[in-house]
């Protein structure tokens, strides 16, 4: 075995290639990380002195916001980013559902990509021409309609027996809803197909319908997926800000009702960062604080729930008996 | 002895032989099977007031079945019958179209894009390619087991064995949760795994170890009372211990169903089968009575295939 430990020796500079690289991307990832931590930090620097001024919740919780007499209380704004949000929620993902499971279960085979690359080009569409499609076309057709709602709810709180306005949270709910389609469908559609056959092929052996097949076999399975998707839908729900800005009125009040004019955190900041100084700039920056921990716990909790979904553990039994089944799903979503 | 719910159970003080015996009806003349997929029910002799029901198997038929994937043929034109209450086995190389061929029985093929059947499959007296034949109602009468244990994984060990029972709306038809829960040990004991799971029953299926899982398959397609059951390959992910456990099963089963067990292991053939059918290349070659495939065979492929000289 002569050279055998020369041809086995270990050439620092060899290495050094591998090193270098390893060094470097670690830099980068760090970078990230560390402007997170800062933009963070100076997020929390910047509305300081708006916290100082109304407390934290007095920011958060109180419904006055007065720029002229230099009050800041956020409430209305929080209340019309979670309603239209809400709304978009609530309108938005039962369709995205549906078309997921269209696209994955029930369509003709030839037309299953092309539907989805179509739902897809939803999301390719700038998000202001929708604002503009919204408040131009969408609200004065709709107006007729919603009037129609609020006269006929009008012994509900909150929805019913206002004068309906064009620009409103309802229309925001709805533009955003057909804004979150994309994500929410996309994702619960690679959810959906990480049901394996056998459970499918188990429950149309039994005698299922396709629907009875979906709700036994497919849902069950999906469900924490599906609610990832829905919760990462609503986190662009509440950072959407232009599209929101032109829709919702901009009235710095608590609408009266659901059809009237709101405002919202993302819309007030866009709007208003021109002319803001002093007192009022940190205002919007903690604003801006106030929506960015609100995505910050929603996609936390989306990602969860979607890896959750991805290892194969739909819920946690009644019992807290770990399933330990043999069922693994390839790639995750999202 | 008790349900899981402490409900004294209707069938407390019987054994599951005598049950089975006692309570097939005497004779079939396939106007059951018939009734049952065309869904004329006032043909259908359901005892409604009895805890279990169980059926006599009916035969099945198979005249000039082809397969297709697309444009590649893998069935052949197969003539073949599978008896009342036999369990005939199908063996074959692998990609000879055995699953496929027993997929064609409960229309399961229709899942697979691409797949198309031709030819007749009579169930009994009646053709499951008729066009008055639902598909859903072929799917009950006929049952399916699969390769690998497919429970349902987000249900308990009763809600997977409930599960066929309450589709459909039929859970109205299935009447009081006693009812159910009746079926359900019925079905349990049917496929011997009450004993196992008894205390158990509100616990993930997918707890269950493999072979467990793959008798809670069978439990799961017995409780819709089926009059055949397909079996492909159902033990190839077992243990030698749970495979012998399923081919008892399966002995016990012929009883009140007719069996078709598509296997790789002519071992397991030769245990469970009454009968045996060789395929090769989506042609049936040769079928006859176990025994004699084994050790008298006609065709000299099936000799060269059941002493291992290919395949």
């Amino acid at each position: 075995m002569s050279g055998g430990p020369a041809l086995l020796a270990r050439s620092p500079l060899a290495r050094l290639p591998d090193r270098a690289l390893k060094l470097a991307l670690t830099g980068l990832a760090a970078l990230i990380l560390a402007l997170i931590v800062y933009f963070f930090v100076r997020l929390v620097g910047e509305a300081h002195p708006a916290f100082a001024h109304e407390g934290v919740f007095g920011f958060a919780f109180n419904n006055n916001w007065n720029v002229s007499a230099g009050r800041f209380g956020a409430l209305p704004l929080l209340l019309g980013t979670l309603i239209t949000s809400g709304l978009a929620l609530l309108f938005g993902v039962p369709i995205a559902v549906a078309t997921a499971l269209y696209a994955a279960e029930l369509a003709p085979l030839r037309i299953r990509s092309a539907l989805a690359v179509l739902v897809e080009l939803l999301a390719a569409v700038p998000s202001v021409v929708y604002g503009l499609w919204g408040i131009f076309f969408l609200a004065p057709k709709l107006q007729g309609s919603e009037q129609w709602i609020a006269n006929r709810l009008s012994f509900v709180p909150f929805i019913g027996g206002g004068a309906v306005t064009i620009p409103n949270y309802f229309i925001g709910g709805l533009i955003l809803a057909i804004m979150i389609l994309p994500i929410v469908s996309a994702i619960s559609r690679e959810v959906i197909a990480t049901v394996p056959s056998d459970h499918r092929e188990a429950a149309l052996g039994l005698g299922a319908t396709r629907w009875e097949m979906i709700r036994i076999a497919v849902l069950p399975y999906c469900r924490a997926g599906i609610v990832g998707a829905a919760m990462l839908g609503l986190g662009r729900a509440i950072g959407e800000t232009i599209a929101v800005t032109i829709v919702i009125g901009d009235a710095p009040q608590l609408g009266s009702h659901l059809f009237g004019q709101g405002y919202s955190l993302a819309a007030v900041i866009a709007n208003e960062f021109g002319e803001a100084q002093g007192l009022h700039r940190s205002a919007l920056f903690a604003a801006g604080l106030v929506l960015f921990v609100l995505t910050l716990l929603v996609n936390a909790v989306a990602r969860v729930l979607v890896s959750r979904a991805s290892r194969g553990r739909a819920e946690p039994t009644p019992a807290g008996v770990s399933a330990g089944g043999p069922q693994t799903l390839s790639g995750a979503a999202a | 002895m008790t349900t899981a719910d402490g409900l004294p159970s209707p069938l407390a003080d019987m054994e599951p032989e005598s049950r089975l015996q006692s309570e097939r009806p005497q004779q079939s003349d396939g106007s059951q099977a018939r009734a049952r997929i065309i869904g004329d029910s006032a043909r259908l002799a359901t005892p409604t007031d009895n805890a279990i029901v169980t059926n006599q198997g009916v035969s099945v038929t198979l005249r000039g079945l082809r397969a297709f994937y697309g444009d590649a043929e893998q069935v052949k034109g197969v003539d073949l019958e599978f008896r009342a209450n036999e369990v005939t086995a199908i063996i074959g190389p692998s990609g000879c179209g055995k699953s496929t061929m027993i997929r064609c029985i409960n229309r399961m093929h229709e899942e697979i894009p691409g797949a198309r059947a031709e030819g007749e499959v009579l169930l009994d007296e009646t053709d499951i390619y008729d066009p008055a034949v639902d598909v859903v109602a072929v799917r009950r009468a006929v049952g399916m087991v699969f390769q690998k244990p497919n429970p349902f994984p987000t249900m308990s060990v009763f809600d997977n064995v409930a599960a066929g029972l309450r589709l459909g709306g039929r859970v109205r038809s299935v009447g009081s949760k006693a009812e159910l829960q009746a079926k359900v040990e019925s079905a349990l004991r049917g496929a011997s795994l009450w004993e196992e799971v008894r205390e158990r029953l509100h616990e993930p299926g997918a707890g269950l170890s493999g072979g467990q899982q793959q008798r809670l398959c069978i439990a799961r397609s017995l409780a819709v009372d089926p009059e055949v059951i397909l079996m492909d390959e159902p033990c190839s992910a077992l243990d030698p211990i749970a495979t012998l456990r399923i081919e008892e099963l399966i002995d016990d089963l012929k009883r009140r169903v007719t069996i078709v067990i598509v296997t790789h292991n002519m071992q397991q053939a030769a245990r469970v089968a009454d009968r045996t059918a060789f395929l090769l290349g989506g042609e049936l070659v040769e079928v006859g009575p176990t025994q004699q495939i084994f050790t008298t065979p006609s065709d000299p492929r099936t000799e060269e295939y059941v002493t291992g000289k290919f395949g």
